[in-house]
């Protein structure tokens, strides 16, 4: 196990779990730096020639990994859900927004893989690993990236996270005009409106309404995602809500694997006669 | 103003969506469950490549797309919504290349960027189909140039040798970075509102220049296509849905829906 940047000493403690049997610390930077990480990861694996090697499928994870793997000249599989060593090694990946999953054998003696957050569960207890400084020279003429700093994006009147429930809208509501349908049904039941990534993408909604990887992570008691599929991303965001329901012509997306209840119609017909049900009144579209 | 010549290559890919229902035929998606397009996220790219041109005096944007002749047509929305001229390469090499992999796809690229000395190379962060999220980075590595994954915000003057990007991490925060120049960088969705193409536009698509290259014409031998990595399963996952569905007509639905909330406590 390799540390790289930052506290390293605090996150080698805090990673000496069960199983791991040796962490090594590279005090280089105190931010990310995909040059300083590219180097200082071939650096590592040309001393432990490691079979596999793991690196996370997050937004660095995919700044770096390509790169370290194109130079070593290993074969790369990203975002795996499952990783099976037999003869050769075979990893679960899906495909088109999560409809198939498929297995990829690799015929090789070493690889790269970058996995996907939380499919395994966590290490637990405490290990006995050894813990070393590993020293890395970093070309420094070949760092030719520079972090200036950093923002939070998404603040502003609303704190979806503070919701108890949460009427969110996906890509299923088709057009600008018809987010007047969603908010009625959100002002009917007294709910915050929240959604996915492609209508904040569109302009639809702002920035702060946007549950997901790249959003917030929400854990209201009642979550209604009204025409989302059920993206990963999505998913990472919304998974710790206590009554998941969704509304969704399509019985096989993803967002019913997670749902609790579900109406696999039309939202256009579905959400009117809900807003009915409460009393309240569905706007013309 | 004044500024010198500036290259841009855009990465497009054509990608299969599929239908709700579909079959599975041997390691594939039956063809008639496959509706192509431009990938999503390249779309953006295009977009930015676009309005790094209208904003430069002496901008060239170049697409260059791997897939077959059928591709042409998604090609032809990126010329018409202004990319200047675009690169396809295909042949019976890749034809039979059963798994493209992320390495194959940044050689097959590096070719052409060797021959076309782009300034910068826009990708989309990932295809929409295979979602693997890898070939811009590879392709940086390759050829030497500098890079940044996942941008969602672009400044660059045309001339200057380092453009300021800003890259969408997880959790609502962005990592704003120098990238020096030549770089690749990969475009996020939401980095600006793609253009649909105007009448005019798709008219003057039809006599811009598609370029058909084979892998020998950009000097690479079929080698290039070898993979350690092979496809042996593709299935439907088995549904982990436990959900309790509500049906009858939307009346119905929205009445037994109705009075779920309320039984957990909705009010109106």
């Amino acid at each position: 196990m390799a540390v790289i940047g930052g506290d390293v000493d605090g996150f080698a403690d805090e990673l000496n779990r069960e199983g791991v049997d040796a962490i090594h610390t590279v005090a280089e930077g105190e931010e990310f730096n995909h040059d300083v990480y590219t180097q200082t990861v071939e650096a590592l694996y040309d001393e432990l020639a490691p079979e596999v090697l793991l690196l996370p499928n997050t937004v660095n994870g995919l700044d770096y990994a390509p790169a370290v793997s194109n130079g070593l000249s290993l074969p790369l599989v990203t975002d795996a859900i499952d990783v099976e060593y037999g003869d050769t090694l075979s990893v679960t990946r899906e495909m088109y927004g999560s409809k198939v999953e498929t297995v990829v054998e690799v015929d090789a003696d070493r690889v790269a893989l970058t996995i996907r957050p939380g499919e395994w569960p966590p290490a637990e207890g405490t290990g006995d690993a050894e813990i070393s400084q590993f020293d890395v020279d970093i070309d420094e003429s070949s760092v030719r990236s520079t972090v200036t700093g950093f923002q939070e994006v998404g603040g502003g009147d609303v704190d979806i996270t503070d919701a108890d429930v949460l009427v969110s809208v996906g890509r299923g509501i088709e057009e600008e005009e018809n987010i007047a349908l969603v908010e009625a049904l959100a002002d009917t039941l007294g709910a915050t409106l929240s959604s996915s990534r492609p209508i904040v993408d569109n302009g639809w909604l702002p920035k702060n309404r946007q549950v997901g990887q790249s959003g917030k992570v929400v854990t209201p008691d009642i979550y209604i995602a009204i025409g989302i599929s059920g993206a990963v991303q999505h998913v990472a965001g919304m998974k710790g809500a206590d009554t998941i329901v969704a509304i969704n012509t399509d019985a096989s997306a993803p967002i019913y694997d997670l749902a609790d209840y579900g109406v696999a119609d039309d939202l256009f017909d579905v959400v009117p006669a809900l807003i009915e049900e409460f009393g309240g009144e569905p706007p013309a579209l | 103003m004044g500024e010198s010549f500036m290259k841009v290559l855009v990465a497009v890919a054509e990608v299969a969506d599929v239908e709700d229902e579909f079959a599975i035929d041997g390691l594939a998606i039956d063809e008639q469950y496959l509706n192509y397009d431009l990938n999503e996220w390249d779309d953006y790219a295009v977009e930015a490549g676009v309005q790094l041109q209208e904003a430069g005096d002496d901008v060239e944007v170049v697409s260059v797309t791997i897939g077959p002749e059928r591709a042409d047509e998604t090609i032809r929305m990126a010329l018409a919504k202004g990319v200047d001229r675009s690169i396809r390469v295909w042949d019976e090499n890749l034809e039979g290349t059963e798994y493209l992999d992320s390495g194959t796809k940044a050689d097959v690229l590096a070719a052409v960027v060797e021959d076309e000395q782009p300034d910068l190379v826009l990708a989309g962060v990932q295809s929409d189909d295979t979602a693997f999220g890898a070939t811009g980075v590879a392709l940086a590595e390759e050829v030497g140039f500098e890079w940044a994954a996942v941008v969602n915000d672009l400044e660059y003057e045309p001339g200057s040798d380092t453009a300021s990007v800003h890259r969408e991490l997880e959790g609502g925060v962005e990592e704003f970075t120098d990238v020096e120049l030549p770089a690749v960088l990969t475009i996020q969705t939401g980095i600006n509102e793609p253009r649909y193409a105007s009448l005019r536009g798709i008219r003057q698509a039809q006599s811009k220049e598609i370029a058909p290259k084979t892998l020998d014409e950009l000097g690479l031998d079929a080698s290039v296509t070898d993979s350690d990595v092979s496809l042996t399963q593709l299935y439907e996952p088995e549904t982990e849905s436990d959900a309790t569905l509500f049906e009858g007509s939307p009346d119905e639905e929205a009445d037994q829906l109705a009075e779920l909330l309320r039984d957990e406590g909705v009010e109106a």
